[in-house]
């Protein structure tokens, strides 16, 4: 079997996330148990969410710099309304969503580049969040606290939640024709419109996609934090952006992966606990983030570079 | 139409009467009482914004897909280190300056190394670095607060005439970056890559050392405003960068630069930078809160980019 | 003319493009069951009648009709309806999305796909037609395109094109589709376009390979200068029958630039492809053969090779001229001044600021000696005419003090009375000792070059010197190879 570049690509943030998860279970052998698993990977569910929404944006050659700010916005009304009247929590959550396919639309009929209308909408969301919570505080809402902290047999959650995550996002956007419609708009944009496709329908269409993954994101942190404030998700967006390239993504031409995308986003999360087993400081876990992200382009970068050598050979 | 004729030609204009019609208004609800006091403490807050705004102007003017996700950690960095190097002695200033540029220059050369080398859209080497870099800051400062040296404390808080020091700096800074973007061979060849890239190299522009040398610039800058704000605010703090990630990009957009590249101005900058710190003081002033400062805030960029891009359709 | 009626009809297309005319009347019936060659040199006309086939282009004159129905006059013929009609087009640029898989590709290209499991039935009909027309292929329908090489690419484009997913083909326009393919796959393709043809489909077949369309084509069509020059039963074709048709018989031989004879060689290139080459001191050397086989990338690799990437040289080795103004010529934000004077800005600097009276005196100069239309320089740069940009561009190149200078095809869309003025200028700069690379796709223009070197897949395959650089010569080594 022929390795092509495509399958490389797939299988270095595997790899990545192997090396890592050896050298966490290597350090600390107590690790390789249910409760050690459940919280390595703890805080994963969210930030695979966040980075498969992400994804979806980066498969039409854009980018979304408010990522963390609406996730951090859904937390806030997740805590809150969702909590205390769950049909209005529900309809914001959804006209949210509106929202998003919104600015897809506004950002392809004016030629906007997305980049800075998202930074807009930063400061738009968390305007909204700390209008919805000052200060930190609200509640989980109990289904999703009691659907968050499920203990399944044998698996723990997260890592359940994880696959189930990455399969839905796989068969989105790989497998349905909606999927394949949008990374063709990322492929070559002009080439749909001549086939007869509105280009315009697919790029709200993932937009769409995008916010209800992070809507999905903001709950899911929700239930496992039990509180959330205006600024609790304002990572992601560097972390989103940061999963999908470590999964074999990429910024433009429509090439991007689900599963990639969530191993990705696992692979930063274990980073950072890694180095805890390390007994190395944390004040190098964000660091550590950043030294991955180079390694893994990098060897990718050259496994690339040796597959077209022997192509050409 | 004379006034829309010259706006045109000077899409800087807008940010300035943008942020003098806020000062009017705040001042109306304090009946003139603050005046004085508001335009020195917006001069002040705005030479920050500046100083890594006008690092991120060069890096945009370079052409779509270039900007700096690096700024904040670097100013984290550079004022940490600065900081504990000087250790609050007068005779450790000089070298507490060098150092923070000098930490500001390697992370360009870092940042432009990673482009190259890795291939990578400068969104993503930027954004890996700093994540490096803000770790390295952590690390260093390991939550201590040094105190800066005393004269360099009254210096960043001080005045001359009534005019904030660090304004004067900034400007200082402004009318260099004016001349270097408008006046120097090295500004036509930053604003030749902006407009094509291809068109670049075919006319010669040494395109490689051109964008390193922007890089490290930005850097740079956002070596020396991490020092001087941690200066100010008496002490460097670990998250003392964050807002200035988006602000930078922010002055730069609103300041009236094409974000498509080639096309940057200065004055804009300060417009922006003081309009910005305006509608906070305004909105603060008629009883809103942060929330709404925020949205308002969201909104203007988003205004600002959409006039952006009907003014390109009229005249395309 | 045949007797058949026509099921697609283009009558008296006239199109321009500013002040190029690229049709000229341009009258063209298709029937069914026939496969029409369509040759031509460059700028001929082929892909601009295509596009009018194809819907993508609206002729300012002219009719569209279609068989049984009412005729279409500009407006009603487009994409969408020639779709609808069986009309498929495969262009010489890829217009796959390569970040899909083949099976994908053919979903979004095919409507009638729509539906369940549409992977697996996707998957059947795009083997099923590669198996049709190019028995042992080898590509798997889920594969990645970008992934497949070049040749394969072109395969699955082809095979796409002749796929029935409900709408059966009717009308194929291959456009080139060979220019990727080995012999035995050309073959394989063109038997397949026998067949085609044979069961009552219609294809129009353009190829630079004319044993392709003397050996398949029922019917040939010849256009030269946006006209149709001959329309003939292939049958009554010869390979020097075509080449002739294609030239300008009887046209007056355009004034040589009469080089001093051969100077020092400044350089020597040895290119992957085809023949090494070299250049004097002082001689223009044109580079000839159809567009798209390696001309501009023989231009680009010698500017990379000559142009510093990291500091300016005080002296410039080179400089350029480009041929799409748009693309890699003209900084659209700048004034005229400041886009003509950008290749010499080592000179106007002092102390790394640009000094404003050494600008406007170049300005001043090359706007008199090279006649640029502008009451002010410091008007910007897209106030001017397509052939005024030129202008620029070529001082911008001129003002350098670089000994070499590289043109990629400068003159496409200017006028007759700015060419004349540049021919003089380049003229009197190669007097003086500077050398000039020529790339163009204009035949008069070659005949204007000390040396000409022409170009067929990819590298050089003749050298034409002095008196023996004739259209005829160009034509047979550009179609036919090495002369």
């Amino acid at each position: 079997m022929r390795l092509t570049p495509d399958m490389i690509r797939l299988a270095v943030p595997f790899l990545a996330l192997a090396v890592l998860l050896a050298g966490v279970f290597w350090l600390q052998p107590r690790a390789m148990t249910y409760s050690g698993l459940n919280l390595l990977f703890n805080l994963a569910v969210p930030i695979a969410l966040a980075t498969l929404a992400q994804m979806f944006i980066i498969s039409v050659n854009d980018l979304d710099l408010s990522m963390g700010a609406f996730v951090s916005f859904v937390a806030c009304v997740t805590a809150t309304f969702l909590n205390d009247a769950p049909l209005v929590g529900a309809l914001i959550l959804l006209a949210s969503i509106g929202a998003y396919a919104a600015l897809g639309v506004i950002i392809h009929v004016r030629q906007l580049p997305a980049i800075v209308v998202t930074l807009g909408m930063s400061f738009v969301w968390t305007g909204l969040a700390v209008m919805i919570l000052p200060s930190p505080g609200g509640a989980a809402p109990d289904w999703i606290r009691s659907l968050m902290t499920v203990r399944p047999p044998f698996v723990p959650m997260a890592i359940v939640a994880s696959v189930l995550i990455a399969l839905v996002a796989h068969l989105i956007i790989a497998r349905s024709t909606l999927g394949v419609l949008i990374r063709g708009v990322g492929g070559n944009e002009r080439s749909v419109a001549r086939a007869g496709w509105s280009v315009l329908r697919a790029r709200a269409a993932a937009y769409a996609l995008a916010a209800l993954f992070a809507v999905l994101a903001g709950m899911a942190l929700v239930g496992l934090t039990t509180a959330a404030d205006a600024n609790i998700a304002l990572r992601y967006t560097l972390l989103s952006i940061a999963g999908v390239i470590l999964g074999g993504g990429e910024f433009v031409g429509g090439r991007v992966s689900a599963v990639g995308a969530v191993v990705g986003a696992l692979t930063l999360a274990l980073a950072g606990s890694f180095l805890s087993f390390l007994r190395l400081s944390p004040d190098w876990q964000i660091g550590a983030q950043g030294a991955i992200l180079i390694l893994v382009l990098a060897l990718r970068l050259g496994l690339d570079a040796m597959e077209r050598r022997r192509m050409r050979a | 139409m004379t006034f829309l004729r010259m706006t045109a030609s000077r899409p800087w204009l807008w940010a300035w009467i943008a942020a003098v019609a806020v000062f009017g208004i705040t001042i109306a609800a304090t009946a003139g009482a603050s005046a004085a006091g508001l335009a020195q403490a917006a001069f002040t807050f705005a030479a920050f914004s500046v100083i890594v705004g006008l690092g991120q102007m060069f890096v945009i003017t370079l052409g779509p897909g270039n900007i700096d996700l690096s700024i904040p950690a670097t100013m984290t960095l550079a004022g940490t280190v600065s900081l504990k190097l000087m250790d609050g002695q007068e005779a450790m200033i000089l070298p507490g300056i060098l150092v923070a540029l000098g930490i500001g220059a390697c992370v360009g050369v870092l940042n432009y190394t990673l482009i190259r080398a890795l291939r990578i859209p400068p969104i993503i080497a930027t954004l890996a670095l700093s994540f490096i870099v803000q770790s390295t800051a952590i690390w260093t400062n390991r939550g201590l607060r040094v105190k800066p040296p005393e004269s360099l404390a009254s210096f960043s808080t001080g005045t001359l005439w009534g005019v904030p020091n660090v304004a004067i700096v900034a400007g200082l800074l402004t009318i260099a970056a004016w001349v270097l973007l408008e006046r120097s061979g090295h500004g036509r060849r930053i604003s030749a890559i902006g407009q094509s890239l291809p068109a670049a190299r075919r006319a010669g522009i040494p395109v490689e050392g051109v964008r390193l040398a922007t890089y490290v610039l930005c850097a740079t800058l956002a070596g020396l405003c991490g020092f001087l704000l941690s200066c100010f605010s008496g002490g460097a703090a670990l998250n003392m960068g964050a807002e200035f990630l988006l602000v930078s990009i922010a002055v730069v957009v609103i300041g009236g630069s094409s974000v498509a590249g080639g096309n940057s101005n200065v004055p804009g900058i300060w417009g922006a930078a003081l309009f910005l710190f305006l509608v906070v003081s305004m909105l603060n002033t008629y009883g809103f809160g942060a929330g709404p400062r925020l949205i308002l805030t969201g909104f203007i960029i988003i205004a600002v980019i959409l006039a952006a891009s009907a003014r390109g359709r009229t005249a395309a | 003319m045949n007797e058949q009626t026509p099921i697609l009809s283009v009558s008296d297309a006239r199109v321009r493009f500013g002040e190029v005319v690229a049709l000229d009347g341009v009258s063209l019936a298709l029937s069914a069951g026939e496969c029409i060659g369509l040759v031509g040199h460059n700028g001929a006309g082929k892909s601009t009648l295509v596009g009018i086939l194809n819907g993508g282009l609206v002729p300012q004159e002219g009719r569209v009709e279609v068989s049984g129905k009412a005729a279409v006059q500009t407006a009603g013929w487009d994409v969408a309806t020639a779709r609808a009609l069986g009309l498929r087009c495969v262009f010489q640029e890829l217009s796959l999305c390569p970040n899909l898989t083949v099976a994908e590709n053919a979903r979004l290209m095919h409507e009638g796909l729509a539906g369940g499991a549409w992977r697996a039935r996707a998957r059947a009909l795009v083997s099923k037609t590669l198996d049709e027309i190019f028995p042992g292929h080898g590509i798997d329908p889920r594969a990645t395109v970008s992934m497949l090489p070049i040749a394969r690419r072109q395969m699955v484009e082809i095979a796409l094109a002749f796929c029935d997913a409900g709408t059966p083909p009717g009308i194929v326009i291959l456009d080139e589709p060979t220019s990727s393919l080995d012999a035995g796959i050309a073959r394989q393709l063109l038997d397949h376009v026998r067949r085609f043809v044979a069961a009552g489909g219609t294809v129009i077949l353009i190829s630079h390979i004319l044993s392709e369309i003397l050996n398949t084509a029922t019917r040939i069509v010849v256009m030269k200068d946006g006209r149709v020059v001959a329309d003939r039963p292939a049958a009554e074709f010869t390979q020097a029958g075509l080449v002739t048709a294609m030239g300008t018989a009887g046209r007056e031989q355009a004034r040589r630039l009469e080089g001093k004879g051969r100077g020092e060689v400044i350089l020597t290139h040895a290119p992957a492809v085809g023949l090494p080459f070299e250049i004097s001191r002082g001689e223009v050397v044109g580079l000839a053969g159809l567009a798209g086989h390696g001309q501009t990338e023989l231009l680009r690799a010698l500017h990379g090779r000559l142009s510093p990437e990291w500091r300016a040289h005080a002296d410039p080795k080179v400089a350029y001229v480009a041929g799409d103004r748009r693309l890699d010529g003209v900084f659209d934000l700048w004034s005229i001044r400041r886009n003509l004077t950008v290749g010499a800005l080592p000179d106007l600097l002092r102390r790394g600021l640009v000094q404003p009276e050494a600008e406007d005196r170049a300005a001043a100069d090359w706007k008199a000696r090279i006649g640029i239309r502008t009451p002010d320089m410091g008007l910007p740069i897209l106030s001017l005419s397509g052939g005024n940009q030129q202008k620029v561009l070529f001082a911008r190149a001129l003002l350098t003090r670089a000994p070499l200078i590289l043109m990629d095809d400068p003159m496409r869309g200017v006028d007759v009375g700015t060419k004349q003025e540049v021919y003089e200028i380049i003229r009197a700069e190669a007097e003086k000792g500077r050398s000039f690379v020529w790339y163009s796709t204009e035949m008069e223009e070659m005949e204007l070059c000390d040396r000409v070197l022409v170009f067929r897949d990819g590298g050089i395959v003749a050298e034409l010197t002095g008196a023996s650089i004739t259209e005829e010569a160009i034509l047979a080594a550009s179609f036919l190879g090495a002369a």
